[in-house]
């Protein structure tokens, strides 16, 4: 369980809110051009081309973390059915395709001062000229590496391995604890 | 702290990167008539410039990909930043 590793609980502050988000199913997916291709369309999303952005269709997200890898965002029950269908699709291709549901956990952070407190311990410019709505990357906070996407002006999705869970959390909670958390 | 130019990612804090060493030493194609010094050369043996340096580096904490970069050792200043498998700019 989660809850046996870390809180789950919401961090409110005045301006910001970090939470537990739901489960997710999570597919990590490596392949050149050909592959991605089958791939986009054995999971209905174009996977993005573009360094740093993300796509989203319906309640699937597939998010740029490297020119060959994505980082495949699901419902937990749609996990299968995807794998399904990615085995097909990419017979005879190169590829790499990983189940890491359970490798990750996934935070929001939102509110007016969310690009305030992740600047607290990022160095990235989270100004929204500069991180757009849609940009994600793997970067590091403190001494943790996560993936960060912004999801809307306010609100981000924040990807972080589950023994890093405690850390960050408690991190983002130091920086909180300036706006009353 | 350096803001190194990712190929792929674009300037990027240098937390994120790992250096990885000299770049553009080809591996011999056939190692086993080498002489041990030879050898040892191609292991160890490295430039120690002082001034324009190409290295590699990883973006490790980013898109994870190797990648070269033109250095000043003297300035730290960043000259050129290209992808693994691309030539050297000839102008730096």
């Amino acid at each position: 369980m989660l809850s046996d590793i870390v809180e789950t609980t919401a961090i409110d502050a005045d301006g910001v809110r970090l939470e537990t988000l739901p489960a997710f199913g999570r597919l990590n997916f490596r392949g050149r051009a050909g592959a991605v291709a089958a791939m986009s369309e054995a999971f209905g999303l174009a996977l993005p081309e573009a360094s740093c952005r993300a796509a989203i269709a319906g309640s699937r997200a597939a998010l740029w973390l490297g020119p060959d890898e994505w980082l495949l965002l699901m419902l937990p029950t749609e996990t299968d059915a995807v794998i399904a269908a990615a085995a097909s699709a990419l017979a005879g291709l190169p590829h790499s395709l990983v189940d890491i549901s359970e490798r990750q956990y996934a935070l929001g952070l939102s509110g007016r001062l969310a690009a305030t407190v992740l600047a607290g311990g990022n160095p990235l410019d989270f100004d929204l000229s500069t991180f757009p709505v849609g940009m994600c990357t793997r970067t590091i906070m403190g001494k943790a590496e996560l993936a960060i996407w912004r999801t809307e002006p306010d609100r981000f999705h924040i990807e972080v391995w589950r023994s890093f869970a405690p850390y960050i959390r408690g991190f983002l909670r130091e920086h909180m604890r300036e706006f009353g958390a | 702290m350096l803001i190194i130019p990712c190929p792929h990612c674009g300037p990027r804090p240098e937390l994120e990167f790992r250096y990885g060493g000299q770049a553009h030493i080809a591996r011999p194609v056939d190692p086993s008539p080498l002489s041990d010094e030879e050898w040892a050369s191609f292991l160890y043996s490295r430039d120690n410039e002082r001034g324009i340096h190409a290295e590699r580096w990883r973006h490790i904490h980013g898109c994870a990909r190797f990648f070269n970069v033109v250095r000043d050792t003297t300035t730290d200043q960043i000259l050129a930043s290209y992808k693994t498998g691309e030539f050297r700019p000839e102008a730096v």
